[in-house]
């Protein structure tokens, strides 16, 4: 270690951020999600993240991991510990670490970082590995084993759990484990003898993760849409809600094989484009399959016109929209909530969406499930709206959980049976006067149940007219349908303080660990909030009751036009001076600190007017 | 098993096997132009399901938008139909076909839905071989949108308002036989004798379908200067020699001269007599049936019939092994993994 330190190094026992910065197409991220899942298996809670380019190989990537004690999961800001492995990005990743942090880095090349703030660890690992290894592809494959090896005894990572990871994750390649736990013992070995350790930052076993997992929302939707039953998917392959598919398949294919015969009860289509993609859903749905489709912003703009004949002939549908930073191909590896807007009235003339906003894996593995029950019962497109945040991160979240005993609805759906007994079937008859109406599936009888599914419009036999008062009575029926919709959906969750008249916060999706850290930041600070997590569209009466019972509410959100406020605005005529719109749409994950901060100022600025 | 009940509501009306007249296969009042080719289309779907013994039940009736795509109302009024959005008829046949791969999926597309906005679900319906009947009710013009040029209109061929057309045709069959379509015919909506066998023989092809069926517009391109008119058709069809359909068991009726004629068999058992013309024509041979259609074009004429076949395709739902039972029919318990192993995926997650 050089450069004596002429600041405090940070003292801290399992609460820093460590953040790598390497190459991408280097082979860095197993190794640094090994480091993620070592710290996560000795039971505290970690949350990484993926900072990366819209790029294949050469440019700068990062991986980011939060280490939280109290299991704030949200992103922190700062820097405790850079690994920098990427020469082309030293200057901003020394930049960002804090004063008494840390620097790793690959001494085979010295450098002056000129910081003597800071505790510089030089180990020559490219000189390492290359002594170590004949292989080319080995000598650059392996560094990054190494840094995770030489950082178990900097850190205090139990030595074994790593071990075990690698025995684990080449379980199928056994004689892999050799040369990568060579790799782990070469930066180990090369701190125990060279260098001071542990450092000032360090973890400790916690075991507070009984009951966690470890896992990213879009294997979480994945998993979800095999235990809700959905057999057919198709897709065009889009950062970042490509994994939801890949997720979906590889479940599928493990848990949804014909014990028999051996065939794949479940069908997974790579679509020509999001038209064809989404177009083939409808046509699954129709038939009485359940089907979705996976994708982002720019998709969703593609699926509109499809998105609104689902609506209006009212067919099933789920679609998983995983947000990236907009508008247009924008920031297509950053994440952002800037879909809502677009989702809740997708396609032109008057329509509406459910929409369902999962805030983590637990969540999204719940709500991807749930989603083609409302889809069937309500006869419409369901969204689920994640991100990429949500999406392509591990999470640690609760275990999924599943009641065998509840069944799947699959909505109003007559048999040939219910059939026989009928002599009036209509297709968009509201027997019942929920809005929602009876269908069949084609094929179901030879007489009867038959009718034309069209998106011009209707009468209640599917029958084409252009008589407007019935067209008229078609899309108030459409209105009577979406309120029904709102009694169906997943309720707010709300979490009101114990002082009387604490403006309220709303928010909803990923800002939900950086805004329970703010709320224990804000409480610090002798501040009180009565929080609700909205978790769909349509609001139901929860959501107007908090509105009504609160004179200034925060919406914080993740774009630029605060698109949840402007959809309250708009659904429940709620005056803009009550909604104060808190954004952050930089395309990194909101910060508590930023949510805290903004509260706080406005807050303490109100009481002293007051 | 089939649920039929036959009705005697028309005692003098011929009767199919499963004792039903034509009527029974017949849909709503046309609303196109008297005259319309696509009626004449509709008519032809109408015989070859009555000839067929159709189960009009099992048959899903699809299309985009367009006057052609209206014309699933006009047919087998007892099957379910799907009038979707303009040129993506293809891939809700597409998710329908692997929910239920049961049904008989005839799809109906005009040549502005099918040449142009929707030239890519087609041909990708193609290339993944979706077990359908695809027909193009090709009248080289937008009719439902009055009369724009469509892509297959020829070069040469003005439009009402005298206007020169600049575009070169895509011609749908040597692209469809380009991209993989394992039974590719053309016809005219005039040649009833020619089409009804031809779309009987689609019918009982698996694998994708195409009818290319010149369909004259009289309202927009029936002029004297289109070569999309009923005139210009008849002076310019080259039908390829007699069509028939044998179904499964019956004997060849016709006799050609030895040579003369070709017979493909269907996935059904049943066969598709062809009289020839040329001899060395092959219509299993798609470099030939290319060659074919290249040197008709160059010649002026417009050839029509079975311009090639495949029966050994493998239709999409095979090429992904989906199982006997339809999607649509798996219940929960064949769906849902349980709670146990989720806690086994839980362990894997810890
Ligand atoms: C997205 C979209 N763009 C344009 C239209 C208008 N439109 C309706 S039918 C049609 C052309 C139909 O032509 P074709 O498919 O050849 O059918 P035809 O009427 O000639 O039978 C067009 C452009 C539409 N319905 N949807
Ligand atoms: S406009 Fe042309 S295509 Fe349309 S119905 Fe009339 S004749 Fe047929
Ligand atoms: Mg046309």
């Amino acid at each position: 270690m050089e450069n004596p330190v002429k600041v405090d190094p940070i003292n801290s026992l399992n609460d820093f951020v460590i953040k790598f910065a390497n190459v991408n197409g280097t082979g860095s991220a197993s190794a640094n999600q090994m480091f993620a899942k070592s710290i996560f298996r000795m039971g505290i809670p970690i949350s990484p993240k993926n900072i990366f380019p819209s790029n294949i190989q050469g440019l700068p990537t990062w991986f980011e991991v939060r280490v939280n004690n109290k299991g704030y999961l949200g992103s922190r800001g700062g820097v405790d510990i850079a690994v920098a492995m990427n020469p082309q990005t030293y200057s901003q990743d020394v930049e960002e670490i804090l004063e008494g942090g840390y620097l790793l880095y690959d001494s085979t090349w010295k450098r002056n970082f000129n910081r003597d703030d800071i505790t510089i660890i030089e180990i020559p690992l490219t000189q390492l590995c290359v002594d170590s290894f004949t292989n080319a592809k080995q000598r650059a494959l392996f560094k990054n084993i190494a840094y995770v090896g030489a950082l178990s005894p900097l850190l205090e990572i139990e030595y074994e759990v790593l071990e075990k990871l690698i025995s684990e994750q080449f379980v199928n390649k056994p004689a892999l484990i050799e040369p990568n736990i060579k790799a782990l013992n070469i930066g180990r070995d090369y701190v125990l003898k060279n260098l001071p350790y542990p450092l000032g930052i360090n973890v400790k076993r916690e075991d507070k993760l009984k009951d966690k997992i470890l896992v990213s929302g879009n294997d979480a939707c994945g998993l979800g849409a095999v235990y809700g039953g959905a057999t057919f998917c198709s897709w065009y392959p889009i950062t970042p809600s490509t994994s939801v598919a890949e997720g979906f398949e590889k479940y599928a294919s493990k848990y949804r094989v014909d014990p028999q015969t051996g065939k794949n009860n479940y069908i997974s289509v790579q679509a020509e484009d999001e038209l064809a993609a989404v177009g083939m859903a409808i046509g699954a749905n129709w038939n009485g399959a359940r089907g979705f489709t996976a994708t982002s912003g720019p998709g969703i703009s593609l699926m509109s016109e499809f998105l609104g004949l689902a609506y209006f002939a009212e067919v099933p549908l789920v679609i998983f929209n995983i947000q990236r930073g907009g508008p247009s191909t924008g920031m297509p590896t950053r994440t952002q909530q800037s879909d809502i807007l677009t989702c809740a009235y997708a396609s032109h003339g008057d329509t509406k969406h459910v929409l369902l906003f999962p805030e983590d894996p637990q969540e999204c593995f719940e709500f991807s499930a749930e989603a083609f029950n409302l889809a069937e019962r309500l006869q419409t497109p369901v969204f689920v709206i994640s991100d990429l945040d949500i999406g392509m991160n591990d999470w640690v979240t609760d275990k999924f959980d599943w009641d065998d005993e509840q069944k799947y609805d699959r909505g109003k759906v007559l048999k040939a049976e219910d059939l026989d007994k009928m002599d009036n079937f209509g297709r968009y008859l509201d027997v019942d006067d929920d809005g929602i109406c009876y269908r069949t599936y084609p094929g179901t009888h030879p007489e009867k149940g038959a009718f034309f599914t069209r998106g011009t419009s209707h009468d209640e036999y599917a029958r084409y007219t252009e008589n407007g008062d019935i067209n008229e009575q078609t899309l108030t029926r459409l209105v009577k349908k979406f309120r029904t919709a709102s009694e169906l959906v997943p309720d707010p969750i709300i979490n009101l303080s114990e002082k009387q008249g604490s403006s309220g916060v709303i928010f909803y999706g990923s800002t939900s660990a950086a805004m329970y850290e703010a709320k224990d930041i804000l409480n610090e600070n002798n501040i009180e909030v009565d929080l609700m997590r909205i978790r769909s569209f349509p609001f139901n009466l929860d959501v107007w009751e908090f509105i009504e019972n609160h004179d200034l509410i925060y919406v914080i959100e993740q774009n630029r036009d605060s698109q949840m406020r402007t959809l309250i605005m708009a659904e429940g005529g709620i005056s803009a001076e009550k909604l104060r719109s808190l954004v952050w749409f930089n395309g990194d994950p909101i910060q508590a600190k930023f949510i805290a901060k903004k509260i706080y100022e406005r807050e303490s600025q109100q009481a002293l007017i007051s | 098993m089939s649920y039929f009940k036959p009705i005697n509501k028309h005692p003098n009306l011929e009767k199919n096997k499963l004792g039903l007249t034509r009527r029974d296969y017949e849909g709503g009042v046309s609303t196109l132009c008297a005259g319309c080719g696509h009626d004449s289309i509709s008519a032809c779907i109408i015989e070859a399901c009555f000839r067929l013994n159709i189960e009009a039940y099992k048959v899903a009736k699809l299309s985009g938008i367009g006057c052609s795509s209206k014309a699933p109302a006009y047919f087998l009024n007892a099957s379910h139909g799907f009038n979707s959005v303009h040129g993506r008829m293809p891939s809700i046949a597409t998710g329908a076909n692997c929910a239920n791969e049961d049904l008989l999926y005839l799809g109906v597309s005009g040549d502005g839905d099918s040449a142009s906005i929707g030239i890519g679900q087609f041909i990708h319906a193609i290339r993944r071989q979706v077990n359908m009947v695809y027909f193009v009710e090709n009248n080289g013009t937008y009719g439902l949108t009055k009369g724009q040029f469509s892509a297959t209109n020829d070069l040469e061929s003005k439009n009402k308002y005298g206007e020169d057309n600049l575009f070169p045709p895509i011609d749908l069959t040597s692209m469809a036989i380009q991209m993989g379509a394992s039974y590719v015919a053309r016809s005219f909506s005039g040649d009833r004798d020619q089409l009804v066998p031809l779309i009987m023989g689609a019918i009982q092809h698996k694998g994708f379908a195409l009818l290319d069926i010149i369909s004259p517009c009289v309202t927009f391109n029936n002029h004297d200067s289109s070569t999309k008119s009923y005139d210009y058709i008849r002076n310019h069809n080259e039908a390829m020699g007699k069509t028939d359909f044998v179904p499964l068991g019956e004997e060849i009726k016709t006799n050609y001269d030895d040579g003369s004629s070709v017979e493909v068999k269907l996935h059904d058992g049943s066969r598709l007599s062809l009289e020839k013309t040329d001899h060395n024509f092959d219509p299993t041979d798609a470099g030939k049936s290319l060659e074919l259609i290249r040197e008709k074009n160059k010649e002026g004429k417009i050839i029509t019939g079975l311009l090639y076949v495949d029966n050994k395709c493998k239709p999409l739902t095979e090429i992904m092994d989906l199982p006997d039972k339809p999607l649509n029919t798996l219940e929960q318990d064949e769906l849902c993994p349980g709670s146990e192993i989720l806690e086994e995926i839980n362990k894997g997650l810890s």
